[in-house]
């Protein structure tokens, strides 16, 4: 059966038996850098093809179908075309900071990447505090989008800056308590023991009507966290041309662009690993029969399986809700989601207590 | 020397230069961003230390939070250098002096500190920094002043909300 996790041990093995593991650890670094690398790379590829299929299919038209087979390769032509274009310093921009900009939206997207589990035993980095750090470095890419909207020297992208940091960091309040309520019923910060703790059924599942409102206020947030339609505010093209974006060009927009498809990936991936149990086949209850069925699918198939059901959902958002205004946006997250997400917490934490939940 | 040595060094030496960076900026919004290196650098100490709950706090509410809100403000207020308002006489005075101050208490406890000397914090080992053991003290020995705080919290919410009301 194919795993992830037959890759890496034969990987690890012959490294170990060659050469000698100082060196065989620096290589195994060298290798997850380079596997990221390439993960991203696909990842920006598929998503906006994704997106441009996806939006085709909503809006009854066909969608990019001139390069390659069902236009597969459209991005790949639109990255080389980025790539190509000239990369312009406005005059009046911090030069430093404005080029450096683009890097730190990405090392921050890469940092998060680290405990996300992909398969069964196939994890970067373990950490025992997963939760907590997924939070905390999202919690940073906020950082790289005011560099840019303030160093570009353009009353936009400063403009654009301050609405999403705005949003960024009042959604992620109702992010972090819709995850803290999965925590509750785990009993555990670590990633791999929350995805273990689904071995029975998922928690959307077994922690009923608390869990599911959690799951929709923690879909809303992530949505607005990510600067993604309907709250795309802080690119709103009407309003404020391209946002904190505004005065990038060539490779540059281009890592802001992939930034931004990257944090959908990461978001919808957390996503799956709280609520649908990460790389978990579906299993019910006592149905032996059933559940080895489910096993001979790879975890890895289950868990991009779940998080691609995901970006569809957040895709589909897009063009189904007009975009908030400001107020609007604010008031939903200060009057709603804050109030609700903090009563479903105790909720939570009641199933938890009484042992409600299967 | 050890691949620790070496991180903890770096560290060191990341801090400070951000530190020092923080003081001689021109630009306030360029200070704020070497403040954030340095919450970095401390919270790689942190985790140096196998204190991952103190590093991941530290990075949520400075970098992440207190940081943002301070850019927010500088970045709003749009100072740069030729909107600097021209310092009293006594103000720098005031500032010598309490420097002075801090100096001179950094310097003595530096000096009390001769029995640390050839000591080593413990690396890598050690559980009290992780979150378990963290939460039982925090909601045992220390539950009243814990408490206390958050009522300090609950004031300064309340103040916000008196100051933005609009009648």
């Amino acid at each position: 059966m194919f795993s992830l996790e037959g890759i890496t041990n034969t990987v690890h093995e012959w490294l170990n038996n060659h050469f000698s593991p100082t060196l065989a650890l620096l290589t195994e670094f060298v290798l997850v850098g380079v596997a990221a690398i390439a993960l991203f790379a696909l990842l920006g590829l598929g998503l906006v093809w994704m997106e441009r299929k996806v939006a085709a299919v909503m809006q009854i038209r066909l969608g990019p179908n001139r390069v390659g087979p069902k236009g597969i390769f459209q991005t790949t032509a639109d990255t080389l075309k980025l790539i190509m274009k000239e990369g312009l310093t406005p005059d009046g921009a911090d030069k430093f900071l404005f080029n450096l900009a683009p890097y730190i939206v990405m090392i921050v997207a890469m940092l998060i990447l680290a405990p996300i589990a992909f398969a069964k035993n196939f994890q970067i980095w373990d950490i025992n505090i997963g939760v907590l750090y997924l939070s905390a470095v999202s919690s940073l890419s906020v950082i790289g989008v005011l560099m840019a909207g303030w160093a570009s020297n353009n009353k936009y992208s400063l403009l654009g800056a301050m609405r999403s940091g705005a949003q960024i960091v009042s959604y992620e309040l109702s992010a972090g308590l819709s995850v803290i309520s999965i925590v509750v019923m785990t009993g555990s910060l670590s990633i791999n023991d929350i995805i273990l703790s689904q071995q029975n059924g998922w928690w959307i599942f077994k922690g009923h009507i608390p869990a599911f409102i959690s799951f929709v206020i923690f879909i809303i947030a992530v949505t607005a966290e990510t600067n993604r339609a309907p709250f795309d505010l802080a690119e709103a093209e009407s309003e404020l041309t391209a946002g904190f974006h505004t005065e990038y060009s060539g490779m540059k927009f281009a890592l802001f662009f992939l930034a931004e498809y990257i944090n959908i990936f990461i978001v919808c991936a957390i996503g799956a690993t709280l609520f649908f149990g990460g790389w978990m086949p579906l299993h019910i209850g006592h149905w032996e029969g059933f559940n080895h069925v489910m096993d001979y699918i790879p975890s890895s198939i289950w868990f991009f399986g779940k998080t691609i059901g995901l970006i569809f959902l957040i895709m589909w958002f897009r063009w189904t809700f007009p975009r908030l205004r400001i107020d609007q946006l604010l008031n939903l997250e200060w009057k709603y989601l804050l109030p609700i997400s903090m009563f479903n917490l105790i909720l939570m934490t009641i199933v938890a207590i009484m042992g409600w939940h299967f | 020397m050890s691949a620790i040595q070496i991180l903890f060094w770096f560290l060191s030496g990341l801090a400070l230069v951000s530190a020092i960076m923080v003081l001689i900026s021109k630009n306030p919004v360029h200070s704020v961003l070497w403040l954030v290196m340095v919450f970095f650098a401390i919270s790689g100490h942190y985790i140096l230390m196998n204190a991952q709950f103190l590093a991941i706090v530290n990075l949520i509410v400075y970098a992440g939070a207190i940081m943002v809100l301070f850019l927010f403000v500088i970045m709003l207020m749009n100072l740069d250098k030729t909107s600097d308002p021209q310092k009293n006489w006594w103000m720098k005075l005031a500032g010598v002096i309490s420097g002075g101050c801090l100096l001179m208490e950094m310097a003595t406890l530096v000096r009390q500190a001769a029995e640390m000397k050839e000591k080593t914090v413990m690396m890598k080992e050690g559980s009290i920094g992780l979150i378990g053991n963290l939460g039982k003290l925090l909601f045992s020995d220390y539950v009243v002043p814990f408490e206390i705080s958050s009522v300090l919290f609950l004031s300064a919410m309340v103040g916000a909300v008196v100051i933005g009301k609009k009648n």
